[in-house]
């Protein structure tokens, strides 16, 4: 399988202080493809980075071959057209109504008429199980569904791969195995290549192809490789811990409670 | 029709051929004319995708209106071949929770009406409300043991009395100078430029240097009032506030309009005395009147009365400017776009109020003269 964005020697930072160093890993197309790890160990960074809001500070992340921030600020907002992003909270416009949302990237992106737009809009709101809910302002809805309506906006333009920061966050866990169950069905139907940050075990069990651990002590990342195999082989113990979510204190000497 | 349809109606049940590319730059093409072209007896239309070569979701989309196309006609469609991912897109549309009658409806007139007229009731015990709460929390921190850190009240005075120091001083001197400008084009008529003086002075204190200041305290404090406290409500801090036992408007609201109000007289005097400088300035410029003069014949004609008078006025614009955009605040919904309302609302609702206060105390100066 080719890949579809691959990262070289990454590394992050926010001024001097360095997020994640000697980042190495490939997204392939198709992959559903999970980025994991402790609480601030810089996921959605790496997210920010991926999808070209931020700048690295040393190393390369390659879309299709093309060096993203080797690119004219046209060229990359042009690639960026490629992306779909779901934000944590959903980030609606809250002004628009959700068929307003999912509308102005088609509108002015795309050469569809009204018919067309309006006729796209309404699948991508009854893919998410929103059919019906066009006319609803992103205040009058309920987390889950904001989720959801963030989800049909960031597929309007129908992008290669589709970003997915913490798409359970905050869903009960009902909710978020529909949303599991949708991701999964997307991915074999459309073929889109999913990258999600998440820290929810059930969710990377159930729908990740490919996983990173990024970890925060060392800050590089641990461990890539399908989430199941690396349960069982991750080389580090805290990958394995952290998968089976055992434990810490009896090896890990920074979390250790004072006795 | 498009060139990617075709549609045969010789054999015994019509069928509908798909080919070519479905992508968002060919569009989507109208179901409308597919579903008139067919006979009124037809029951079932079958549908060969086989020759579709590339696809994305406008398939589906197509796919999805011409279902329901058919649907009011009571035709059946029967798709296959399809692609197998769109197979599984119209199932998952398919199997999707029917979502019952979401459509919202419009109210009539007579409805929007009476809402209109008791959210204005609504408004009127909101303000009774709130300066209800602002009293009761004022006297708690007077008489009890007082919970609002005094740095918070002192951070809010800083804001709006200090930094608003040179907006005032810019705005104040040239509205002065432009009273004495206009002063003196007109007195001139009658010889008597020398009163532009009194005119400046009265100006000032009865009238413009209140005002200015009000305006300037909407335009700045109270759209921040409104932004700050919106923002903090659509973050569910107000809501970690009042869980943690803290009332909003003892923490958010009385220190805000204390502060607005203890600083607004002193701005106004300010204002005052930026305004004559301004007055002065002109008269030098112009008239080639010495300030010396210019302030002794002002001194003949205004009182410390009119003094007091704009200072009364500028305690009333404090508290309507504090109380708009504190309310604004408190009332704003939870999106970014409430925000902005509110805080557009907090600065219009302050300066018509400023104006109404304004006429209403210009009124009863007058008739209670002699009164102060």
């Amino acid at each position: 399988m080719e890949a579809q964005v691959s990262i070289r020697d990454l590394t992050m930072a926010y001024g001097e202080r360095v997020i994640q160093k000697d980042l190495n890993f490939e997204i392939k197309k198709g992959d559903r493809f999970i980025i994991m790890g402790d609480s601030g160990c810089g996921k959605s960074t790496l997210l920010k980075h991926i999808i070209g809001l931020k700048r690295p500070a040393r190393g390369q992340v390659l879309f299709r071959g093309d060096d993203v921030w080797a690119l004219s600020d046209e060229q990359r907002q042009g690639l960026c057209r490629n992306f779909g992003v779901l934000y944590q909270s959903g980030a609606l416009w809250s002004s628009m109504t959700l068929a307003q949302n999912i509308a102005l990237p088609i509108s002015q992106y795309t050469g569809l008429s009204d018919r067309e737009t309006g006729e796209l809009v309404d699948l991508k709101l009854s893919l998410v199980g929103l059919d019906g809910f066009g006319s609803f302002y992103p205040s009058e809805i309920s987390g889950g569904m904001k989720k959801r309506a963030g989800l049909a906006r960031a597929m309007a333009l129908d992008p290669q791969v589709l970003f997915l920061d913490e798409p359970s966050a905050g869903l009960d866990p009902l909710s978020s195995r529909l949303l599991d169950e949708l991701i999964l069905e997307l991915n074999e139907s459309l073929g889109v290549t999913f990258v999600i940050v998440t820290h929810e075990l059930a969710s990377i069990f159930a729908i990740g192809s490919d996983a990173i651990f990024l970890d925060s002590d060392t800050k590089t990342m641990l461990d890539k490789g399908p989430p199941q195999w690396m349960a069982k082989h991750a080389q580090s113990d805290k990958v394995r811990r952290f998968l089976s979510r055992s434990d810490p204190s009896k090896t890990d000497p920074h979390l250790t409670h004072e006795k | 029709m498009d060139e990617r349809l075709r549609i045969d109606t010789s054999s015994l049940s019509p069928t509908l051929f798909l080919s070519g590319q479905w992508g968002q730059a060919q569009g989507i093409p109208d179901t409308q004319s597919i579903i008139s072209s067919l006979q009124a007896d037809c029951k079932v239309l079958a549908l060969d995708g086989s020759g579709i070569a590339h696809w994305d979701t406008t398939l589906a989309a197509f796919l999805k209106s011409l279902e329901r196309g058919l649907q009011e006609k009571g035709i059946k469609l029967v798709a296959d071949p399809l692609p197998k991912g769109v197979q599984r897109l119209m199932s998952l549309i398919r199997n999707a929770k029917p979502t019952v009658n979401v459509a919202k409806e419009r109210p009539n007139v007579a409805v929007r009406i009476g809402g209109w007229g008791y959210g204005v009731f609504e408004r009127m015990v909101a303000w009774l409300w709130l300066a209800g709460m602002c009293f009761s929390a004022l006297l708690k921190l007077l008489f009890q043991k007082q919970r609002v850190p005094l740095i918070d009240i002192l951070d809010q005075i800083v804001e709006c009395g200090p930094r608003a120091l040179g907006i005032v001083t810019l705005l104040s001197f040239l509205i002065g100078g432009i009273l004495a400008f206009v002063g003196v084009v007109q007195l001139r008529i009658f010889g008597a430029e020398i009163y532009m003086a009194d005119l400046v002075g009265m100006g000032m204190l009865l009238e413009m240097g209140a005002l200015m200041t009000g305006i300037i305290m909407a335009g700045r404090a109270g759209a921040s009032f409104a932004a700050a406290i919106g923002t903090m409500q659509t973050n569910e801090e107000v809501d970690a506030l009042q869980t943690l036992g803290f009332d909003p408007v003892e923490f958010l609201v009385m220190p805000r309009v204390l502060a607005l109000t203890l600083m607004a007289p002193l701005l106004v005097l300010y204002a005052d005395l930026m305004g004559i400088l301004g007055g002065a300035a002109v008269a030098w410029g112009m008239l080639d009147l010495s300030p010396p003069s210019f302030f002794s014949e002002m001194a003949s004609a205004v009182h410390i009365s009119d003094a007091v008078k704009g200072l009364i006025k500028g305690i009333a614009f404090g508290l309507v400017v504090s109380f708009a955009g504190c309310l604004r605040g408190i009332e704003c919904g939870r999106s970014a776009q409430a925000v902005g309302q509110a805080t557009t609302s907090a600065v219009v609702t302050s300066i018509v109020l400023i104006v109404l206060a304004d006429a209403f105390i210009t009124v009863l100066y007058f008739v209670y003269d002699g009164m102060i």
